[in-house]
């Protein structure tokens, strides 16, 4: 059958069982807007491509599958980089569709060019120009497949306006097969054996999980491995609900803003399983002074991942779900007869890491009469029983959420960990919202952040979402202030927001409920009354203006530095 | 340390910038490069000359292979492999000097692919050792231009 190339793209979303497309549209994209109504998707219309984008994000977050983001040429494809950044950043498989001018006039400067297979190539996993029909159908499978196999991420496909109208016969591939691009799923059996072997001789280990968890849906898996052989758990921003943190053997979120408990045990275990993840700056801090007792066991599907930052033992090269049935395979297979059981085996380890753990855990000062924004997140953890999708902003509202929230499942805790990108977490919010529509989806924002794309509040409002935004304000940008006082002599430069919107009105003009929170006795009821609310609600809730973030380990420093509180 | 990298990738466009922005973004130094067609139609083979310790050449060598144009990366540093450069230089030979150039053109087996009243145009082929010691000889007669391929390499056959 012969399409136009707007037809066989929106045929070709259709067979990639694609159901909703976030977007806005502009003139290099008319002729596939002008398709759209003719397919069986749903198509959100943000109001700012890098809404767009980062909803495609939270889609794909939420639901595990390949979020799908389309814009127009120029400022609509400029605006989408920080989106496309982001996903990057933190493996996030979506497929991006820019508009481009006609083939002819591309190179000439043409109005609302750019190029943007140029600039998106060093935060893409892959991306494409298509400047002949015929290829079109293939480029997309393509973008489909590396979108989402291997490490996940974003590609981009940039269709000019001409091949948009151009026809050809249409044949969507079956199957996919590239010669240069074959991930490395199931791990090699010898590094599995050694794994197992050190995993039997340790007295001391400890799990560091990262994304690579969630992204292989190994959740499960993991927590089989920790309970059986008693294994404390930590685990990165990106894996927070890998986990569950009502679980004895969780020891909370690890490195600059990780729990006292998490940052001892992985500077004194003997063995680190660190399964999905980077060994980013943020988790290790001073590298020479990292995990030095420690013999380091890294799983990931990304070779670069591995001796990038840390010197490793035993390198695995793995999908973390194979690896980790393979490692269970034999650990059940071959139970040493003599060998003590891992409960008895790290008894007293595991005594160590519970004492930490009520030593000094996560705390904040109770009294005074200003609500403390540690508490609204346990309130919220609290009426959600864990059970809400979680996303975050950037600052200090992502880190008390990330800190006080009990996360009990995967997909649950949606936040920019890698680029740290403000504005991220309410269009992600509306992105989670599409995807798992029976589900609480509550953005926990900072009065600065929400600022950055406030105007998606009409697209929640225009799709009746009821995603609930609870800001955080303390009328500054806090982390940057935290930084100053700690660091920079408290000079409060170009931190302090003096001048905000009066957040409830603004969500009624924009037909969202808006409520203010003044009085810590009120806080309950308040979030209690606006979760119920089958809207979108802001509620602003007026915290302590300069509470900290803590514990804090100072940029640079070891992670057993920490500053408590 | 130096290293030569022998890198096959897909011919399409784009694929030498994904290359040179991957050295440019993560700070690796690009000493040579040099891309030219292989026997088979859509691939090309890319040869990079880099600098860095054992720890930064491996994370060039994985970073390139996880491009998805890249379908080959082979590290010919510490394999058995032969390593050629060609330059070309414009001398100065007038009068008198002319024949001296001539001497060391002869003793290098270089060739002169062009000659005029006052220069030569010299083509020689080499490892960077033979190159830099025939510009070090020719400079006191006044090398006017150098053009330079950058390395080619290719791993040696079996012996055994």
């Amino acid at each position: 059958m012969e399409l136009t190339g707007a037809q066989i793209l929106l045929e070709s979303l259709r067979r990639e069982d694609v159901d909703v497309v976030f977007g806005f549209p502009g003139g290099a994209v008319i002729d596939i807007y002008d398709q759209l109504p003719n397919y069986p998707l749903r198509h959100v219309l943000a109001r700012h491509e890098q809404g767009a984008i980062h909803a495609a994000d939270g889609y794909a977050r939420a639901s595990g599958r390949v979020g799908v983001c389309l814009v127009t040429s120029g400022p609509g494809a400029t605006n989408a980089v920080t989106g496309i950044a982001t996903a990057y950043m933190d493996s996030v498989p979506v497929v991006v569709i820019t508009g481009q001018v006609p083939t002819p006039l591309i190179g000439n400067d043409a109005f609302q060019e750019v190029d943007i297979v140029g600039i998106t190539r060093p935060c893409t996993k892959h991306n494409y120009l298509v400047k002949d029909v015929r290829d079109l159908a293939g480029v997309i499978k393509e973008a489909f497949y590396l979108a989402a196999t291997g490490r996940p991420g974003p590609v981009l496909i940039d269709l000019p306006k001409d091949v948009q109208q151009a026809r050809c016969e249409y044949k969507y591939p079956k199957t996919i097969k590239m010669r240069s691009y074959n991930p490395t799923y199931t791990p090699n059996p010898k590094q599995v054996a050694k794994v197992a072997d050190v995993l039997r001789k340790a007295k001391k280990p400890i799990i560091y999980a990262g994304g690579g968890v969630i992204a292989s849906t190994a959740g499960d898996d993991l927590v089989w491995l920790a309970r059986s052989q008693q294994i404390p758990v930590t685990a990165t921003l990106m894996a927070l609900g890998c986990f569950p943190a009502n679980d004895s053997l969780w020891v909370g979120m690890l490195g600059m803003h990780g729990t006292y408990a998490a940052n001892m045990a992985i500077s004194h275990a003997d063995l680190i399983l660190a399964i999905g993840t980077r060994f980013d700056d943020r988790v290790t801090g001073k590298l020479s002074e990292f995990a030095k007792n420690a013999k380091i066991v890294h799983i990931d599907i990304d070779p670069t991942s591995i001796q990038k930052n840390v010197p490793v033992h035993i390198p695995v090269v793995a999908d973390c779900k194979s690896f980790l049935a393979a490692l269970r395979g034999h650990l059940e297979a071959a139970p040493a007869e003599d060998a003590p059981a891992p409960a008895e085996r790290h008894a007293a380890w595991l005594g160590t890491v519970a004492a930490w753990k009520t030593e000094k855990p996560l705390t904040y000062d109770q009294n005074g009469g200003a609500i403390k924004p540690q508490y609204v997140v346990e309130v919220i953890s609290r009426l959600t029983k864990g059970e809400a999708v979680i996303t975050t902003e950037v600052g200090q509202n992502q880190m008390w959420a990330a800190q006080f929230y009990q996360f009990l499942r995967p997909r649950s805790f949606i936040s920019s960990g890698g680029l740290g990108t403000m504005g991220f977490g309410f269009p992600a919010a509306i992105g989670a919202q599409m995807a798992c529509p029976d589900r609480l989806v509550i953005d926990v924002a900072g009065d600065g952040s929400i600022q950055m794309c406030i105007q998606e509040l009409a697209t929640a409002v225009c799709y009746d979402l009821p995603v609930k935004i609870v800001i955080l304000n303390n009328g500054y940008l806090g982390m940057v202030r935290q930084w100053q006082e700690l660091f920079y002599k408290k000079n409060y430069c170009a931190t302090c927001l003096d001048v905000a919107p009066d957040f409830v009105k603004l969500a009624e003009a924009y037909g969202a409920a808006g409520y203010r929170v003044t009085d810590p006795a009120q806080v309950e009821s308040v979030l209690a009354e606006a979760f119920a609310l089958p809207k979108t609600v802001i509620v602003d809730v007026v915290i302590d203006r300069e509470e900290n973030v803590a514990p804090m380990v100072p940029a640079g420093k070891s992670i057993t530095e920490m500053i408590l509180v | 340390m130096r290293h030569i990298l022998s890198i096959l990738v897909e011919d399409e466009p784009g694929v030498l910038s994904r290359v040179a922005g991957l050295f440019s973004g993560r700070g690796y130094n690009i000493e040579t490069l040099n891309v030219a067609p292989t026997l088979t139609e859509d691939l090309s083979m890319m040869t990079i000359t880099t600098e860095g310790d054992e720890a930064i050449v491996e994370q060039i060598v994985k970073q390139l292979r996880k491009l998805v144009t890249t379908l080959k990366v082979v590290d010919l540093t510490g394999v058995k492999s032969v390593e050629r450069e060609m330059m070309l230089l414009r001398v100065d030979a007038e009068g008198s000097k002319r024949a001296e150039v001539l001497r060391i053109v002869d003793i290098f087996r270089c060739k002169v692919v062009d000659v005029s009243l006052d220069e030569l145009i010299i083509e020689v082929t080499g490892t960077q050792d033979k190159l830099g010691a025939l510009i070090n000889l020719l400079q006191r007669f006044g090398i006017k231009e150098i053009a330079r391929t950058g390395a080619v390499a290719m791993r040696r056959g079996m012996q055994e």
